[in-house]
């Protein structure tokens, strides 16, 4: 396959940066983008440019590391998908792809394609946790939980923290984010306790750097651990239920 | 010459054999370890009453370093924090969530029972040492069996969303090597859950103010005052500076070193770098040559794939693994009948069928592929194959069972597990090698601890599935937090030593210098060239099987691709900007080190041991050969700091609660 990319290029973050197009001849259907990446890389660096520097790890969908816009979209064409899961396959021969950073105000861009995402990490300092030190916890099962209940927590908690909810956004809202945390721990036997602090100060630090969701959807086709809107509903609804109580 | 000429011959100066080795290494002397007193399972009760404790109010005198936020790195930060100490923590990552451990998919073993199978901690030990093929001390193996119950209630009071049976109570599945159900999962992201899990405890340590968090910084060297470890050395991975630190104490949970062989399992980033620094700097490496490959990693199908993807040993539970019988049979797999297919390890291995222990399967699938019946474009698989689970279960089952990982195996290779088999294939994987380490974790370095996969710690010479995620976790939650308190104890009212100390000074200097020599060699080949061609020495020579002849053809070549390597490797960029090929270069250059001391310590150790199989020593069935009169013994290597050849000690092994068998899982 042939394919053109234009790719945001910036050396700091507080540099200009620009669209800049290359073009890789040997590329396959097989290749992720991000193989693609390392195939362009490979031949810069060949030629004494320094290559696109971008974040990955795993490569399998899981740590969230990866993330950039493909032709404007989070991650890639394919929906729900990482983009070290996104192939060249769903690309005709002879395209053209454009590669940004995931663009947010709360995302500063530190080169190239990488970003800073440590304000998502600061919503879970505020309180997206169970406060059990360690040690003092009573046996697993002296507390059943339902199975529909635990598996409805898993669908929350699968979240891979890659931030591209808040860059398919048009208002840069991290609430399907701040909402998968808090939903399943609202789930949860365990998260009784801290329930209600939690979601105020959770929202609370998401309302420091990100915008308000006006339910658009975008961060739902984007989530590529396919987390459901159904968390924003029960973020307002621990919010509100919170902001009734003095805990 | 007679046969006793011979013998005599063969004997040398110190009456011991001599060895294709002895070119490569000198032997030092046996290693003397303090062991835990009384019988195995009070070892690690009478070892904690033994141990000294730190006021509370004195911990926040005291400051501990930990680098890695995995499951052993996160959870022994934490503790650390919440029991009140000062705590400074570092990942090259740009947060604590991103660690490897995030991405094991099966589950975490305990002893819990919950199931009538006959399960107890005193099996799962058993199953441990025996899984480990007898190259782990029982009494580490013990503990981690023991801590496996408490683990679980942790996590579940953590929040973490395990799999549940109608009734409420925690969910159970099988893993290889076993014949209890005794895995503990949430679905195929239960590194994930339990990797959250300690970020989010983390990360209400740092909004506590206890533990510094430290992202993108990559340690680059141990520092080491008077033979005792009191700092690291770091590099800021955005700005390029150069920093050290310093504490009481130093932890390293680092992770494992799988990525040696250029492509594994591991995620890109995973290095060996900080242990191996501290291995330089006076840590002994145990049982470097002690690399687990996978059974059902994904084979490699083109020049350009960046890693074999790992697919869950639990889907060996309903997957059964067959090749064609006739070699180079290019049939679609749907066209091939019953009768010519082999389904070799329900054939080989009868009690375990498809959950044969790792090593067993992995060993089994390269006689396949050897033997010309892999499967796929490249004829380097072997197939998984579904249909039956299906037939007997319904799609249904087995996507609320297998969903993620049919999903992600769609994604990577584009094919339906549902409808076609999975192509697998053996991929490098766990290390069960790594820093030599006492009962305390702590390394022949005083004041370095190590913990989960950089340590060499519990599996021996094998990891049974599911013990990886149990013991990081069981070490940094529940073991480190006790020993380094011990440590800590008699230091009280010392200072870390001052930044600006000459030993500190001198150690950021050759950081320093060693990142400018990689900027400034001149040479016209990128880093990652070198890595493929190691990772290619490694895997043909020092892979799945190995041999003396080839081992000792891989060091030759790996010392001159070493010297090519620094000879020649362009890296491109300065060091004052994120510089990805920077990081990747200083990465290769130790996995160089590395790789050369893999062959050394298999070449040395001249038996067949779990994953460790030396071709001369097979049994008549092609099963592993342990020699147990010559090496029922951990190798430490210990590291010449004149340039000599590295100097291997021996730890014999004890077992007194289960006798030495030959495995069988037949």
């Amino acid at each position: 396959m042939n394919i053109t990319l234009e790719v945001w290029r910036q050396v700091t973050p507080d540099s200009a940066g620009g669209f800049v197009t290359y073009t890789v001849a040997d590329a396959t259907p097989e290749m992720s983008l991000l193989e693609l990446l390392d195939r362009l890389n490979a031949d810069l660096v060949d030629h004494r440019i320094e290559p696109i520097a971008f974040e990955h790890d795993c490569r399998e969908g899981i740590c969230g590391c990866c993330g950039v816009l493909v032709d404007g979209v989070a991650h890639g064409p394919a929906l729900n998908t990482p983009t070290c899961q996104q192939h060249l396959r769903s690309f005709v021969d002879g395209a053209t792809i454009r590669l940004a950073p995931m663009g947010a105000a709360a995302y500063p861009v530190i080169r190239d394609l990488m970003i800073d995402r440590s304000a998502l990490d600061r919503i879970i300092a505020a309180g997206g946790f169970v406060s059990t030190p360690t040690g003092s916890a009573p046996e697993a099962n002296s507390i059943p939980i339902a199975k529909e209940l635990a598996d409805r927590a898993m669908d929350d908690a699968a979240c891979i923290g890659c931030g591209a909810c808040v860059a398919a956004c048009p208002n840069a809202s991290a609430q399907l984010f701040v909402g998968a945390k808090v939903s399943q721990l609202a789930r949860l036997p365990q998260g009784q306790p801290e329930r209600r602090a939690r979601a105020r100060s959770m929202a609370a630090a998401a309302a420091l750097d990100f915008g308000a969701c006006s339910d658009v959807g975008a961060c739902r086709d984007a989530c590529p651990a396919g987390i459901s809107m159904d968390v924003i509903a029960a973020l307002n609804r621990e919010v509100l239920r919170a902001s009734w109580s003095r805990r | 010459m007679t046969v006793a000429d011979e013998l005599i011959e063969a004997v040398g100066v110190e009456g011991r054999i001599s060895s294709p080795a002895d070119a490569f290494r000198e032997i030092g002397e046996p290693l003397a370890v303090d062991r835990p007193e009384g019988p195995v399972d009070r070892a690690w009760a009478n070892h904690l009453l033994g141990l000294e404790l730190v006021n509370p109010a004195n911990r926040r005198t005291f400051t501990v370093i930990v680098v890695g936020t995995g499951l052993a790195g996160a959870g022994c930060a934490a503790t650390l924090g919440e029991l009140g100490y000062n705590v400074d923590v570092f990942t090259y990552h740009d947060s604590s969530r991103r660690a490897h451990s995030v991405a094991a998919q099966g589950g975490i073993n305990a002893a819990k029972a919950y199931k009538a199978d006959g399960d107890s901690v005193e099996r799962f030990f058993r199953d441990t040492v025996r899984g480990g093929d007898f190259r782990a001390r029982e009494t580490d193996a013990h503990r981690m069996a023991e801590l496996s119950v408490r683990l679980i209630d942790h996590f579940v009071a953590l929040g973490t969303p395990f799999a549940r049976e109608y009734g409420g109570g925690l969910a159970t599945r099988s893993f290889g090597g076993v014949q209890v159900s005794r895995t503990f999962y949430a679905r195929s992201q239960t590194g994930q859950q339990v990797q959250l899990a300690g970020h989010q405890a983390l990360q209400r340590q740092v909004a506590a103010g206890t533990c510094h968090l430290h992202t993108r910084s990559e340690v680059l060297d141990i520092i080491v005052h008077e033979g005792v470890a009191v700092g690291v050395v770091t590099r800021d991975l955005v700005t390029g500076a150069i920093t050290p630190h310093t504490a009481h104490a130093v932890v390293l949970a680092t992770g494992g070193y799988a990525n040696v062989y250029y492509t594994s399992t591991l995620a890109k980033a995973s290095n060996v770098t900080a242990t191996w620094r501290a291995h330089r700097r006076g840590a002994m490496f145990a049982n470097p040559s002690f690399v687990q490959f996978h059974p059902t990693a994904l084979p490699i199908d083109g020049e350009w794939q960046s890693k074999s993807t790992l697919m869950s040993e639990s889907l060996r539970n309903d997957g059964r693994v067959w090749v064609p019988t006739q070699p180079g049979d290019g049939r679609q797999p749907g066209d091939i009948p019953e009768h010519e297919r082999d389904y070799y390890l329900e054939r080989m291995y009868p009690a375990y069928g498809n959950l044969a222990p790792r090593d067993v399967s992995s060993r089994a699938a390269k006689l396949q592929l050897d033997a010309g019946r892999g499967v796929g474009p490249l004829r380097n698989g072997v197939y998984l194959d579904f249909a039956d689970a299906i037939a007997r279960l319904g799609n249904g089952v087995i996507d609320e069972r297998y969903g993620n990982l049919f999903k992600l195996y769609e994604e990577a290779t584009g094919e339906n597990p549902r409808k076609r088999p999975m192509r697998i294939a053996p991929g490098p994987h766990f290390s069960m090698g790594g820093l030599w380490v006492d009962y305390d974790l702590m390394s022949s370095l005083p004041g370095l601890f190590v913990g989960g996969e950089a340590s060499f710690a519990v599996h021996g010479a094998n990891r049974l599935g599911a013990n990886s995620l149990l013991s990081a976790s069981a070490d940094g939650w529940f073991v480190l937090p006790f020993t380094i308190a011990n440590y800590l104890a008699p230091q009280l009212g010392s200072a870390p030593l001052p930044l600006d100390h000459p030993a500190v000074l001198a150690t950021v200097a050759e950081a320093t210098e060693r990142i400018e020599r990689l900027l400034h060699t001149g040479g016209a080949t990128r880093p990652d060239v070198f890595h493929r061609q190691l990772g290619r020495i490694l895997a043909l020579q020092c892979g799945v099987t190995r041999s003396a002849e080839h081992l000792t053809a891989a060091i030759t070549d790996i010392r001159t691709l070493r010297e090519g390597f620094w000879n020649d490797v362009n890296v491109i960029g300065d060091g004052e900007h994120v510089n990805q090929e920077l990081e990747r270069a200083g990465r290769i250059a130790d996995f160089l080190d590395l790789g050369e001391l893999m062959c050394i310590d298999a070449l040395d150790r001249d038996e067949s041991c779990g994953a460790h199989f030396r071709v001369e020593h097979q049994t008549a069935a092609g099963e592993a050969q342990r020699d147990d009169d010559r090496w029922c013994s951990i190798s430490a290597w210990e590291h010449d700091a004149a340039g000599g050849v590295p100097r291997r000690h021996s730890e014999p092994l004890e077992f007194s609660a289960i006798p030495l068998v030959t495995r069988s899982y037949r």
